[in-house]
């Protein structure tokens, strides 16, 4: 198998893996990890791209991956202040019974 | 003959790697040749921790006007090398010890958070130079690697107070992690200036840069000295020690996160301690004092690995007079410190560091940067203790 | 495909299953930190070193002691008898096999996979200096907005987990 592919496919595998978790778990902290997974997944494809691709002296790839790095560590902080938010006001931080909005 | 001890480790390597490959097929070299670098860091720093538990007991027991341990020596015999047999006794009391876990305790974790804090102590010294051509792992971005290793003992020092299910542990672990968090940063922004300076994050060419006498090193700037005294603090907020050595205060919280632990697991979470502290005080000499260069271009005759380990073993010295002379901080304290005082203080450090780089020299360089740096100190320091309205200390005695 | 990369995907994919499915919460976060450290060895491993060390330093020494705190904070470190999985669980893990398996036949039967591999790429020429002099020069503004971006973000963090004022 080419060495490209093989890490496309690694990545792929880690997103939905991400994406399962984020689909199923109650607990919204898991959630968050689950969404954490698929930003790494895209991550590791902008890094095999720059690897493989045509002109990895233009360091796009990793340059675009440590503007993500930081955003994601942004979305951590504001994500789990909001899950702590939440869990002061219900006392739980299964979404399933934060849904007052649902009518 | 000085070249000859002076690359002897080097040389030694090349030999058993020569005789090795006579008999290794070829794609196991380079597995050997690592082994073979990393070897001498497992015999050494392990060495150095085992005398310095000696070390520290009989200074510590000196500052306190007391003798310290001076039975121990060769068994069955009169001779007590004051004193110096004693970390093997303590070995052999931490192997045979018994192992206790408590029942609620999480016992995959538990067992886990020692090694997991070893493993990253000792990574870290892959990228330390400890002598002319020996940096077991030459990385481009030495410096964050060395970071980056460092940062990962946090989440071990939460599994340990975690996983053990005690109160303490866990208020230690606590401590522990957020103490780490704070001075990471004023720790990694002091080195912002070095690493601005000599314009690469490669151990191995900072301390190329500092060659030529002391008065080379970055420490022997204005910027420099700051960064290095602001480095210090923070090394040894992030080593645990005393002042800082809230996370384990035994006299508050028995030992903090490794209260539940017994035998080698404790010793394990002890090496990784001074591991780590031997790591940060190898960091602090490459960065700010030359690494392995001798203060005098006429003493370069000593080998260099020689220097780096005298510097290590004054290092050593340092923390324990430290821990033998200040009392802990207190939590508010600590926290007051890091983000109020140490934080900005660096930030400047680093502009003073820029302005240096861009003025020609000369001493009104010298006296643009200090003042850069101590008006700042002075003020903020100022600032703080009115704001807390901290005076003069007055005293009542009884009539 | 070397003995290393397949050791690191075998880590990553496992440690991130058991992310995801372990029921203990501080046990998700600690795999997570083993998947983190996982990626971070595959940047490592394709040259990207900058990046590698840059990932564990935010990911293992931040994002997962933040996960750390918030579990604590918010007491489901230790899970009640009640279901871990929302009601919807397989229709959830129906998607995810849905997209994986578009993803895979995309990726399998593209033109990436059918080009030759590139030569080896030289790791000497995506230096951490080069690496700094584009950040200073072509994406100078993006690196501004970004700290930017996390000055607001780390400010908004703290007022959004300050506790409330009681107003009674």
């Amino acid at each position: 198998m080419n060495p490209l592919t093989s890490y496309l496919l690694l990545s792929a595998l880690l997103f939905s893996i991400g994406l399962a978790g984020a689909l199923t778990r109650r607990n919204a902290i898991l959630v968050l990890i689950g969404i954490e997974l698929m930003l790494n997944a895209a991550n590791l494809n902008f890094i095999a791209f720059w690897r493989y691709g045509p002109n990895p002296e233009a360091l796009t790839g990793v340059t675009f991956v440590l503007f993500a790095i930081a955003i994601a560590a942004a979305e951590a902080a504001v994500g789990l202040a909001l899950i702590i938010s939440i869990y002061r006001h219900y006392k739980t931080t299964n979404v399933d019974d934060v849904s007052t909005l649902k009518g | 003959m000085t070249e000859l001890l002076e690359q002897f480790p080097v040389t030694l390597k090349h030999a058993i790697l020569d005789v090795l490959s006579k008999f290794l097929p070829e794609w196991l070299l380079p597995i050997a040749s690592a082994i073979l670098s990393i070897t001498p860091i497992l015999i050494v720093f392990p060495t150095i921790f085992a005398l310095t538990t000696v070390v520290e007991r009989k200074v510590l027991g000196r500052i306190q006007n007391r003798p310290g341990p001076n039975r121990v020596g060769i068994p069955l015999t009169n001779i007590r090398l004051a004193g110096f047999g004693q970390f093997i006794a303590d070995g052999i009391k931490a192997l045979i010890k018994e192992d206790i876990v408590p029942r609620n305790a999480d016992k995959v974790v538990h067992f886990l958070a020692p090694i997991a804090v070893v493993i990253p102590a000792l990574l870290a010294y892959s990228v330390l130079p400890i002598g002319k051509n020996m940096t077991a792992l030459d990385l481009d971005a030495g410096v964050l690697f060395f970071f980056a290793v460092g940062s990962a003992t946090e989440l071990s020092v939460f599994m340990a107070g975690w996983s053990s299910r005690n109160k303490y542990a866990l208020l230690g672990a606590m401590r522990a992690i957020a103490q780490m968090v704070s001075y990471e940063l004023p720790l990694v922004l002091s080195t912002v200036g070095v690493i601005m300076m000599t314009g690469t994050l490669s151990t191995t060419q900072i301390v190329e840069a500092q060659a030529g006498g002391f008065w080379h090193w970055h420490a022997a700037t204005p910027w420099g000295f700051a960064a290095f005294f602001l480095f210090l603090v923070a090394a040894t907020a992030e080593a645990n020690r005393t002042p800082f050595d809230l996370p384990e205060a035994e006299s508050e919280i028995i030992a903090g996160y490794f209260t539940e632990y017994s035998g080698f697991k404790f010793a394990l979470f002890f090496l990784g301690e001074y591991l780590g502290l031997f790591a940060m005080s190898g960091l602090g000499i490459t960065l700010f004092l030359g690494g392995w260069h001798a203060p005098l271009p006429a003493l370069e005759v000593v080998p260099s690995w020689i220097w780096f380990f005298l510097k290590l073993g004054v290092f050593i010295m340092f923390f324990i007079w430290l821990r033998g002379t200040l009392p802990r901080l207190r939590m508010d304290q600590l926290m007051n410190l890091a983000w109020k005082f140490m934080v900005p203080l660096t930030l400047i450090t680093i502009v003073a560091a820029g302005v240096w780089r861009f003025m020609d020299p000369g001493f009104t360089r010298c006296l643009t940067v200090t003042a850069m740096i101590v008006v700042p100190y002075l003020l903020l320091s100022n600032a703080l203790f009115t704001a807390r309205g901290v005076g003069k200390r007055t005293y009542r005695y009884a009539d | 495909m070397s003995a290393s990369f397949a050791i690191l995907a075998a880590l990553v994919v496992v440690s991130a299953i058991a992310a995801m499915t372990l029921r203990n919460l501080v046990h998700c976060a600690l795999c997570l930190a083993v998947t983190f450290i996982g990626l971070a060895g595959t940047y490592l491993q394709l040259g990207a070193q900058f990046v590698g060390l840059a990932q564990v330093l935010v990911y293992v020494g931040a994002v997962a002691i933040l996960i750390v705190f918030a579990i604590l904070l918010t007491r489901s470190g230790e899970p009640g008898p009640g279901r871990q999985f929302s009601a919807t669980a397989l229709m959830g893990v129906g998607i995810a096999l849905a997209v994986f398996a578009v993803l895979g036949k995309v990726i399998t039967s593209s033109a990436v996979a059918k080009r030759p591999a590139p030569p080896m790429f030289d790791g000497s020429k995506a230096t951490v200096a080069k690496f700094g002099e584009r950040l200073m020069t072509d994406y100078i503004l993006p690196l501004e907005v970004l700290a930017l971006l996390l000055t607001a973000a780390m400010i908004g963090a703290v007022i959004i987990a300050l506790r409330e004022k009681e107003t009674k």
